[in-house]
């Protein structure tokens, strides 16, 4: 029987981590990932979990820890936040492209300057492109789901690859919330040990991390970008399994009251929560409109989206980071360009809020809509629209 | 020395993990070194391998040239990605998901690999106690990319980045002494060595190997490309690398030193200098400067060596 307990998230992250029998753990402490690699030093100490905790001396050498032990078939985790992701920047990449199915957190954090150990998706965004799937948990049972989900997609035969699980600094990972941990035989039968396929062993040696002159190096970035794009499936089935065992069903584009909703409003990660009782206000106030979370960032659910939001008139979208320079909201842009080509597709709006863990209240929220449905009437002489900056 | 050549044959095992078919320069004391040391590591081994010359030769996709496991990733983490391999093996021999099995991880990189861009990670494993080997082929600057200056680059040498020029000298740092880096981590084993002097690399490699806890073997590794020497004499600048006093044979067992081959009277630095082309630039009043401090250097480690015998004898 599951357990339902009040715990604070990052507490119970780790805990999921040592349900899943994690052999290895590589981790460098930054705020505010802290809480969960002290929690898992903690059950390797007593004894609770049976793995190698490495406490490394850097995010680049935790990334690197984490390449060699999953290529020797360890079961390996890793958690870090802000900067510590942009220096395992170069690594991340070697962990997608050899197939390494590392499982990391990341508790979503402001990169410098200046220095904010708040939150915002700017880590995340700068890791976009790293061929790691990638998911976002809105509440602290999503991040315990995930991350053992995690370790079963990276894991599996047909997917391989590293699975990055974003989850808001702070707003997440230092809140107490009531999270229903399974017990161990739960995930055991859930999650099968894991079996890597032609790990470093001596009696049947391997080479691994070849370089590629030109006649190869592009056929392998391509089979690499096919094989994150086909791991939608199993990703999907993955979590249709999971929602057999423990009754919680996750899928890459989740709705809420989108139901002859002619406004959607677009979020990512645990402002999600407080856009809902936002949308139900407005709903009971009479106005027509409902919220569409992405889970699944990467690979990117095209069909799913687009499905979401076919006969919507406006869509508004909320970043939570910049892009420079260039079209600011990051998810925006991409969101604007998987519809472009579409012969009905709603006018978007892109709104920048909640840097450096600026919140982003229910009024807030009222605000954004609001002003995303005037600026889709009227238009705007701006790319994307700031909210909440003193001027 | 000359008993040796009636047992080569039988000193030296057949077996290669290391196999021909590589794409290293011709008379290349790196890959001479990397062959012998995979001789000693034995077939038990798993090799990381950074970034450099010795990746490069070995491994143009799909072919390789390691018969043992092998894996590269990137440049500067080689140290912490052997951490990863021997943490993960030793949890799963304990958890009975592989049969426990003494396996000699082993992490390998250049001079840059390890005393520049590999520093961090290098001694962040070190500290950890991880049960591995690390051996540096120092050939004395970046020749994979083309002969820029290391801190491994020894003072006055010319290369791409530390040319020789009207007002410079060429490399105008002294060598950084990444052995005695190793050394201050308080490791159980660290130790120097050279291919020109076979049976020693290969011993030093196999106590290496046996270590419990982290060993570090620096091998001094002629590069006839870099250093624009004849390709027949890698083995003979080796030896006189060692000769002059320029590089010493040593070892550190958990911190005593003892000098693997002592010479109470020093070649002059020349017979070593004159045959490469990177020193050919200097002037007496540089190499005479530069022959004091190899000798003070020499001395130095002899005293320090010294030291730990008469240490041993007063026990």
């Amino acid at each position: 029987m599951a357990n339902r307990v009040g715990v604070e998230v990052s507490i119970a992250l780790a805990e999921a981590v040592g349900l899943a029998n994690t052999d290895v753990i590589a981790a460098y402490p930054i705020t505010p990932q802290t809480h969960i690699v002290e929690h898992l030093s903690e059950l390797v100490a007593d004894g609770e979990l049976d793995a190698a905790f490495i406490p490394v001396e850097s995010e680049h050498s935790a990334m690197s820890a984490c390449l060699g032990s999953a290529a020797a078939g360890a079961r390996t985790f890793t958690a870090t936040a802000g900067q510590g992701l942009e220096l395992m920047h170069e690594v991340l990449y070697i962990a997608s492209s050899m197939q390494l199915p590392i499982v990391m957190a990341v508790a979503n954090r402001a990169l410098s300057s200046p220095l904010s150990v708040w939150s915002d998706h700017s880590d995340a965004m700068a890791v976009r492109d790293t061929g790691w799937i990638q998911i976002f948990v809105e509440n602290g049972q999503e991040a315990v789901d995930n991350i053992i989900c995690a370790f079963k997609m990276a894991e599996d035969h047909r997917i391989l690859l590293p699975v990055m699980v974003h989850l808001d600094g702070f707003y997440l990972t230092h809140v107490i919330e009531p999270v229903m941990l399974p017990n161990r035989r739960e995930v055991d039968n859930f999650l099968p040990p894991n079996d890597y396929p032609l790990p470093l062993w001596p009696e049947n040696p391997v080479a691994m991390g070849d370089f590629a002159p030109p006649v190869i190096y592009f056929e392998t970035k391509v089979a690499q970008e096919m094989n994150l794009r086909k791991a939608k499936g199993p990703i999907i089935e993955t979590w249709e399994e999971f929602n057999k065992t423990f009754k919680r069903h996750y899928q890459p584009v989740e709705l809420y009251k989108c139901e002859n909703a002619k406004v959607l409003l677009f979020t990512m990660g645990s402002v999600s929560e407080t856009a809902m009782t936002t949308i139900d206000k407005m709903r009971e106030g009479g106005q027509e409109v409902g919220l569409v979370r992405l889970r699944l960032w990467r690979p990117f659910p095209y069909e799913e989206f687009r499905n979401a939001v076919k006969d919507v008139e406006t869509l508004i979208v909320l970043d939570k980071a910049i892009s420079f320079g260039g079209p600011g909201g990051p998810v925006c842009s991409e969101l604007r360009s998987a519809l472009y080509n579409e012969s009905k597709k709603p006018k978007i709006v892109s709104i920048v809020a909640g840097l450096g863990g600026r919140d982003i209240t229910t009024s807030d929220f009222e605000q954004i809509i609001n002003r995303g449905i005037d600026i889709a009437q009227h238009g705007s002489d701006k790319e994307y629209e700031i909210y909440g900056v003193r001027e | 020395m000359q008993d040796y050549t009636v047992y080569v044959p039988k000193l030296i095992p057949k077996w290669e993990s290391f196999v021909p078919g590589h794409r290293a320069c011709i008379g290349c004391g790196e890959v001479l070194a990397v062959r012998l040391a995979a001789k000693a590591l034995g077939r038990n081994t798993i090799v990381a391998n950074a970034t450099g010359c010795m990746e490069i030769v070995a491994s143009p996709f799909p072919h390789t040239s390691w018969s043992v496991p092998w894996i590269h990733t990137i440049f500067e983490n080689t140290a912490a990605v052997a951490s990863g391999i021997e943490a993960g093996l030793k949890v799963m021999m304990r958890k009975g998901r592989r049969p426990q099995k003494d396996i000699h991880v082993t992490a390998i990189a250049g001079d840059g690999g390890t005393s520049d861009i590999g520093l961090q990670a290098l001694s962040g494993a070190f500290e950890r106690r991880h049960n591995f080997t690390y051996l540096c082929f120092d050939n004395e600057a970046y020749m994979n990319t083309g002969i820029q200056r290391s801190s491994a680059t020894p003072y006055g040498a010319t290369t791409t980045t530390s040319p020789a020029g009207k007002v410079s000298i060429g490399q105008v740092t002294w060598k950084k002494n990444m052995p005695a880096i190793a050394v201050a981590h308080g490791i159980p084993y660290v130790a120097t060595a050279c291919p020109s002097y076979p049976f020693d690399l290969i011993a030093k490699i196999e106590k290496a190997a046996a270590t419990i806890g982290p060993a570090y073997v620096h091998i001094f590794s002629v590069c006839p490309t870099g250093w624009r020497c004849a390709t027949d004499l890698t083995i003979r600048i080796g030896r006189l690398a060692v000769t002059t006093g320029i590089f010493p044979l040593y070892e550190v067992e958990d911190g005593q030193y003892k000098m693997s081959i002592d010479f109470p009277k020093l070649r002059p630095i020349t017979d070593y200098m004159k045959l490469q082309g990177r020193f050919g630039h200097l002037s007496s009043d540089i190499i005479d400067q530069i022959q004091l401090t190899v000798v003070k250097k020499y001395e130095e480690l002899r005293e320090k060596s010294v030291a730990s015998i008469d240490a041993e004898d007063k026990s």
